[in-house]
């Protein structure tokens, strides 16, 4: 039986999901996204909507309990929980924190168009199809390397049965040809992961918690724009002070590392990595650098514009350098880039100032469509 | 009636439990409306208590909300909703399929228990539809009392009426304006129904020319007494007060919804929707004004029917449990059921024992006080009497305590500052009750009036906050400013006070403004 609360009840989900795209930098910015995503639904805690009201302020009012305690003491649950009384059910009192599922589709669908972010241009490198063997079924001819014994066992063992010759105290089983299954396979032909983002961050002792936690909620919204636009996505990360590594994502965030600013290093690690395992022309390349702008040397910056001049930039879609504000960092590096690369539109550059620039500087990588 | 009704119909051993329980609450002395059971699937259970219980009612993502959150908590196992029961004659009442025959049993002997004071509580006849929503004299009434409160249909009537504008209109128009009228949805007279027609004055009555009182006085004294200057004073004082009520409205209006219908410039389909609103919210009004009675009663006849006459030894333990979960005071909050039910039980034990009255109040004695028992035996009449004339102000300024307020370890809190938590304020009992009435009092709302709809003689509207120790919250308060300027068309006043300062907050449909008065 259709309800008829469906109708009332997906209004409302419009409504929540008009009050998600009006409050999305507020949960960019909250950065709690992240601790919740599972594996392809992000939820969302949103407040239930309160119809404003006539009312006392909160706080002021406090209430009257039953139990035990002294004058002084807590009362019983949560700090900020209020504990209400002769409410009627449904006319709740303060913010219910109401979970909402969205897909990573849909959230960077809300993304994308809060951002008026535009569909990234095909390079018509995206066609690739890999072939792949699966083994689905058994047959009856095939090579004898992949001869199903337990089905063939069986074939015969029926056979034998059926045909009285076979003899309860000397269970002997003889296949025939006849008897002999095979493994049979399918080719299916599955998309190739195509696009790959090299994430590169500076942890040299300048960048702090704060930081990192920026590249981090960064580093999740561009993931989730570029799923939507790539079929396959792979992520690298690279790690840099003096010098470069690749690690995995769980190290990426989380590593610490105190010695100086050696940027080139993350450069020439990066590609490496493009030569070795992703030819420009099958794949869509991404690199994202973060650091706080303080380089060991002028001429370790004149290395790097010649990196991206010289190995990067000719393969890759975009080269994207975002700033993060730290109270060490001299921030000279992003004015280095601009100076050399101000006419080229392949790399973008984005100050970071604090949490609630996220957004900004998201548009600004992404904005571009490249 | 209901959509439902042929589907949801009791199978036949739970209808005669149902004869069973009625014959056994009839017995006990109360007296209820006709009683429909239907049997929901926790589904169907949300849908209608989202939609305040009743099957049809007008379409509004509010309720959408509602049932999202009831069935969310249902599947994450946080609560589920035993029953529900309608203030309607006949009297529907809604019980959770697959709940154990149990459970089944005490919410009808629940449900007899809410319906009894349904009918018999005073407050509830302001939902009489046969008399107008007014009634002159709600105590007294007759023996076949048996009025017309087919709220389902009048909801149902209701929601067909908005569906008809959505389809003029649209759907966006409408859900827009009954957002704002629901921001004004408390903004109504609790006691209306009891105030009794306003006295109209004579529309053919002659005006009379302004007479001056005159002191007696003999022809020749007349110019001593009642000098020029004195009678001309005297006029000029008249006419004064003839001026002040040409006021409109003459008097401060609490029922606000009430004079937006009457004066706002409202468009047809404005103004019906703004009406179904309003005589919804009065619907609720006497539930909320009598949650800690309704529920204390109904589970003071819950208990005593099942342990009394009902349970067999086999079911008494799977009660207890489901007894004692509605009882549970949870993390110190006050659990209305409990809180009813324990003061209805006092009531019963001190009338029986005699322990009202002026001798009783004056004994200084605790030894005498303690085994005070004059074997009256009238705590029955007396809570009958209780669950009729009563309402939950009344109920607990009249029978609460300090003896109650000791023994239930009730306290009041309030918020700290300095430990950003709510602490535990005090146990005296003057201050706990005084906390607890005020809680209850307008249900929680602040009183709001209309003070003058023609304010600085511009035609804008100007409210009146009376201030009575809490502040407004500043933000929802400038979001309904909004709501109210949508209704009425003219820029909006509020009087109030905040943090100490009289001020008048104002909104004209483009900023908010807000300008502190002198202390008058």
């Amino acid at each position: 039986m259709s309800l008829k609360i469906d109708q009332d009840h997906s209004r409302f989900r419009g409504i929540v999901r008009g009050r998600i795209r009006q409050n999305l930098r507020k949960y960019i910015s909250q950065g709690e996204l992240i601790g919740r995503k599972g594996k392809d639904v992000v939820s969302i805690p949103i407040p239930q909507i309160d119809i404003p009201r006539f009312r006392f302020g909160d706080k002021q009012q406090g209430g009257t309990g039953q139990g035990q305690g002294e004058p002084g003491d807590p009362v019983g649950g949560e700090p900020g929980d209020e504990p209400g009384e002769g409410r009627q059910a449904g006319e709740g009192a303060g913010e219910h924190l109401l979970e909402v599922d969205v897909t990573l589709d849909e959230l960077a669908a809300i993304l994308g168009e809060e951002l008026e972010l535009p569909d990234i241009r095909d390079k018509g490198k995206s066609k690739i199809i890999n072939e792949k063997d699966r083994y689905t079924g058994v047959r009856r001819v095939g090579p004898e390397s992949l001869r199903h014994f337990r089905r063939t066992y069986r074939e015969a063992l029926k056979r034998q049965i059926s045909m009285g010759a076979y003899a309860k105290d000397r269970p002997l089983i003889v296949p025939i040809p006849d008897d002999k299954r095979y493994r049979s396979w399918k080719t299916e032909a599955e998309p190739v992961a195509n696009a790959v983002i090299i994430y590169m961050m500076d942890v040299s002792g300048s960048m702090g918690d704060e930081q990192k936690e920026i590249v981090r909620i960064e580093s999740f919204w561009i993931d989730a724009w570029l799923q939507r636009q790539y079929k396959g996505l792979e992520s690298r990360y690279i790690i840099h002070d003096a010098m470069a590594r690749e690690v995995d994502r769980d190290t990426f965030f989380h590593t610490r590392e105190s010695g100086g600013t050696m940027i080139s290093s993350a450069y020439k690690l990066c590609a490496q990595l493009i030569d070795d395992h992703y030819p420009p022309e099958e794949w869509n390349i991404y690199p994202f650098h973060f650091s706080d702008g303080d380089n060991w040397s002028m001429d370790d910056t004149m290395a790097c514009v010649e990196l991206i001049k010289q190995k990067i930039l000719p393969r890759v879609n975009m080269f994207a350098y975002g700033q993060v504000e730290s109270p060490y960092g001299s921030g000279q590096f992003i004015k280095d880039l601009r100076d050399h690369f101000s006419k080229d539109g392949r790399v973008v550059t984005s100050e970071i100032r604090d949490k609630d620039a996220i957004v900004g500087s998201i548009k600004d990588f992404l904005g571009k469509g490249n | 009636m209901s959509e439902f009704a042929l589907k949801t119909a009791l199978p036949a051993y739970l209808r005669a439990e149902q004869e069973r329980i009625q014959k056994v609450a009839a017995e006990q002395g109360l007296d209820f409306f006709p009683i429909v059971f239907e049997i929901l699937t926790y589904d169907q259970m949300n849908e209608i208590a989202a939609y305040g219980g009743f099957p049809n009612r007008f379409p509004h993502w509010r309720f959408g909300m509602e049932y999202e959150r009831l069935s969310k908590s249902y599947e994450y196992g946080l609560s589920k909703i035993y029953e529900m029961v309608i203030n309607n004659n006949p009297s529907y009442a809604y019980l959770l399929e697959g709940n154990s025959l149990v459970d089944q049993k005490l919410v009808m002997a629940h449900v007899c228990g809410h319906v009894d004071f349904f009918k018999n509580n005073f407050a509830f006849r302001s939902t009489d539809l046969d008399t107008g929503g007014t009634t002159t004299d709600p105590v007294a009434r007759r023996k076949d009392y048996d009025p017309n409160r087919r709220w389902i249909d009048k909801m149902a009537n209701h929601g067909s009426r908005i569906r008809r504008h959505v389809a003029r209109q649209g759907i966006n128009k409408i859900e827009e304006f009954i957002d704002h009228c629901l921001s004004l949805e408390n903004l109504i007279d609790p006691h209306a129904a009891f105030r009794g027609r306003p006295v109209r004055p004579d529309p053919d009555a002659e005006e009379k020319a302004t007479e001056i009182p005159r002191l007696r006085a003999k022809d020749y004294m007349e110019s001593f007494i009642n000098p020029e200057e004195y009678l001309e004073q005297q006029r000029k004082k008249i006419e004064a007060e003839k001026e002040k009520a040409k006021k409109f409205p003459e008097k401060p209006e609490r029922d606000v919804l009430k004079w937006l219908l009457d004066h706002a410039p409202l468009e047809r389909w404005e103004h019906d929707v703004l009406e179904v609103v309003r005589e919804e919210a009065y619907y609720f009004v006497p539930q909320m004004q009598t949650k800690i009675m309704n529920e204390g009663w109904a589970t003071y006849w819950h208990s005593r029917l099942m342990t009394e006459k009902i349970l067999d030894a086999s079911e008494i333990i799977d009660y207890a449990d489901n007894a004692a979960g509605v009882l549970a005071t949870a993390k110190g909050q006050l659990n209305p059921y409990k809180l009813g039910v324990e003061l209805f039980r006092n009531v019963e034990e001190r009338w029986d024992r005699g322990q009202f009255g002026k001798e009783w109040e004056d004994c200084d004695d605790l030894d005498a006080k303690k085994n005070w028992n004059l074997r009256l035996g009238l705590g029955k009449k007396k809570i009958f009497e209780v669950r009729a004339l009563y309402n939950d102000v009344t109920f607990i300024d009249e029978f609460l305590t300090p003896d109650f307020c000791r023994d239930h370890k009730l306290f009041s809190f309030s918020w700290s500052n300095r430990n950003e938590r709510y602490e535990i304020e005090t146990r005296e009992f003057k201050q706990v009750k005084e906390k607890l009435l005020f809680q209850l009092t307008n249900a929680g709302s602040p009183f709001i009036y209309v003070e003058d709809a023609n304010f600085e003689n511009r035609g804008e509207l100007l409210l009146k906050h009376d201030h009575q120790g809490l502040d407004l919250r500043v933000d929802y308060a400038r979001e309904v400013m909004k709501s109210l300027v949508r209704i009425w068309k003219r820029p909006v006043n509020l009087n109030t006070i905040g943090e100490g300062k009289p001020m008048m907050m104002r909104f004209d449909g483009r900023e908010h403004t807000t300008r502190h008065l002198r202390k008058e």
